[in-house]
């Protein structure tokens, strides 16, 4: 059973004085994984039948922006498995369904997501892991590295290639064969248990494989890395908007030579800028949820959009409250200084901006052929003769 | 009784009409640039990026109000336009014949 939406904003505020401390020992407390759970922040909008909580597209980006306010690492928890789940549901058998789903909402099982290498990261087309047939089973061989909670997953959905076709393949991390090495004391996200993989001829049944080779990217891989686009986007406005009101609270408290802060015309231009960007972002947000809620294709661009701004945003105003608050955000405990971390790695996973940029400007293309109707760009429809 | 309902409802011999074709390849055609032939295997060609392949899959949901599962995702059905036209023909007769129960 897990809880409403008001559920998790208590539960978040009662942890939030925890989080410098998970960013400062490398992990979260293991106990807070399943109070995640408990308390509906995971896999909210799974259907009430697999334990979710049939949360809609714009609740998810709530709680996703609650939780990114507070750390990013737990925020990070929630796409994650936000990012399987939805995976599986979308494409996954019966089996797979019943079998995981409700124990993603719950937390229960925690899951990872691997699909960057040494050797494939913006380029995911080439992954070069290899799934075999092998009698009735197959196995799974490779290098996974910057797996998000790999360190600690009950399960991973590994993206490699089956025949030479794209595959996605769930590997459960008890079997042999399979070595973590844990990431330790990177830029951001540290307390995400993120660890590179090592798979050697792991043995898997056939009926981990979700999807027919041939869609492991493109639908697997891209159906999970939608989600993760649609909840990091959240996150980074939650983590734009906490840091944007330590900010202010900052200018309006410290004083020095009679000035408060606040009073310079130089730190009210950085605090309406960020509120600028800020605002622009989380309307993009709530752009891509309208889209997700009325099933438009578009949807995928418009979150790639909202991604793309909610990162930038958060690189620029988590800077910025660091600059507002001088020394003390440069301090080990620092929060905003912790949210820069953060907020530099958000720009580079699910897609680095330049990236984003190229999915955009499909989309810009496509509706100005679409719009434009015997004007440069139209593109007439010849009736096909049957070929 | 509802193999003979479904046999007078499927395509007749021939490309599926109802113009499900030729919407198809107006919906590439933004994509794409020009539209590509009833029978073009765009993925094939590798004019089909992966952002796009799963749009693919949306937009013919939304459009002809159907859901993909897991088992229809068979490049077969995808890869030309007439493929989608009999894949989304061959659904809506199945949902027909389901509705008749
Ligand atoms: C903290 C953290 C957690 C992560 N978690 C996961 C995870 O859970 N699962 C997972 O699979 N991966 C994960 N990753 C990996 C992440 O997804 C990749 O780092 C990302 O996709 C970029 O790949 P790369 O690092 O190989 O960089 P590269 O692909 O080498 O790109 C480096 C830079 O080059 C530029 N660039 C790349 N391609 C283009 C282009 N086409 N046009 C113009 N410029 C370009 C961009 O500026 C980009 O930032 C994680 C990474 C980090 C840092």
């Amino acid at each position: 059973m897990t809880g409403r939406p008001a559920d998790a904003a208590v539960f978040l505020e009662a942890v939030r004085a925890g989080a410098t401390g998970w960013d400062g020992a490398r992990q979260l407390p293991a106990e807070l994984i399943r109070e995640a759970g408990r308390a509906g922040l995971l896999a909210a909008d799974l259907p009430h039948h697999y334990g979710g909580a049939g949360a809609s597209a714009s609740d998810v980006g709530e709680l996703s922006a609650r939780t990114g306010g507070v750390c990013s690492s737990l925020r990070a928890l929630v796409t994650v498995q936000g990012m399987v789940a939805a995976a599986v549901l979308r494409w996954g058998t019966a089996g797979q369904r019943e079998t995981w789903l409700p124990r993603f909402a719950s937390g229960e099982a925690v899951a990872a997501f691997a699909a960057t290498e040494p050797d494939a990261g913006s380029e995911l087309a080439a992954v070069r892991t290899r799934i075999e047939p092998a009698g009735s089973q197959l196995r799974v061989t490779g290098r996974k590295v910057w797996v998000s909670f790999g360190e600690i997953a009950d399960v991973v959905l590994v993206l490699g290639r089956l025949d030479g076709a794209p595959a996605a393949v769930l590997v459960e991390t008890g079997r042999p064969g399979l070595r973590r090495r844990p990431v330790r004391d990177q830029l951001g996200l540290r307390a995400a248990h993120i660890a590179h993989l090592d798979l050697d001829a792991v043995p898997v049944p056939r009926g981990n494989l979700v999807a027919a080779p041939g869609f492991g990217l493109s639908h697997v891989a891209g159906t999970a890395l939608d989600h993760g686009r649609y909840t990091v986007a959240w996150g980074c406005v939650g983590l734009a908007a906490a840091c944007h009101r330590l900010a202010t609270g900052h200018a309006l408290a410290r004083v020095q030579g009679g000035v408060r802060l606040s009073d310079h015309q130089l730190v009210r231009a950085l605090l309406a800028r960020s509120f600028v960007d800020l605002t622009a972002a989380e309307q993009l947000c709530r752009r891509a949820a309208a889209l997700r809620t009325a099933g438009d294709p578009e949807f995928l661009a418009a979150t790639v959009t909202a991604k793309y701004a909610a990162a930038r945003t958060a690189d620029s105003v988590s800077r910025d409250a660091v600059r507002i608050h001088g020394s003390a955000g440069c301090d080990a405990g620092s929060v905003v200084g912790r949210f820069l971390r953060d907020a530099a790695v958000m720009q580079i996973i699910e897609g680095a901006p330049e990236v984003n940029e190229m999915h955009i400007a499909d989309h810009v293309i496509r509706e100005h052929r679409r719009t434009a109707g015997g004007h440069p760009g139209h593109v007439p429809v010849p009736s096909g003769a049957v070929p | 009784m509802h193999n003979a309902i479904m046999t007078s409802r499927a395509p007749a011999a021939g490309p599926p009409d109802d113009g499900v074709t030729d919407e198809v390849r107006s919906y590439l055609a933004e994509a794409l640039g020009d539209a590509p032939g009833p029978g073009e295997d765009y993925f094939a060609t590798g004019r089909v990026n992966s952002l796009f392949a799963l749009q693919l899959i949306v937009f013919v949901e939304a459009r002809f109000g159907l859901v993909v599962e897991p088992e229809d995702l068979d490049l077969a059905h995808f890869r030309t336009a007439t493929a989608i036209a009999s894949f989304v023909a061959a659904k809506r007769a199945a949902t027909d014949a389901a509705g008749r129960r």
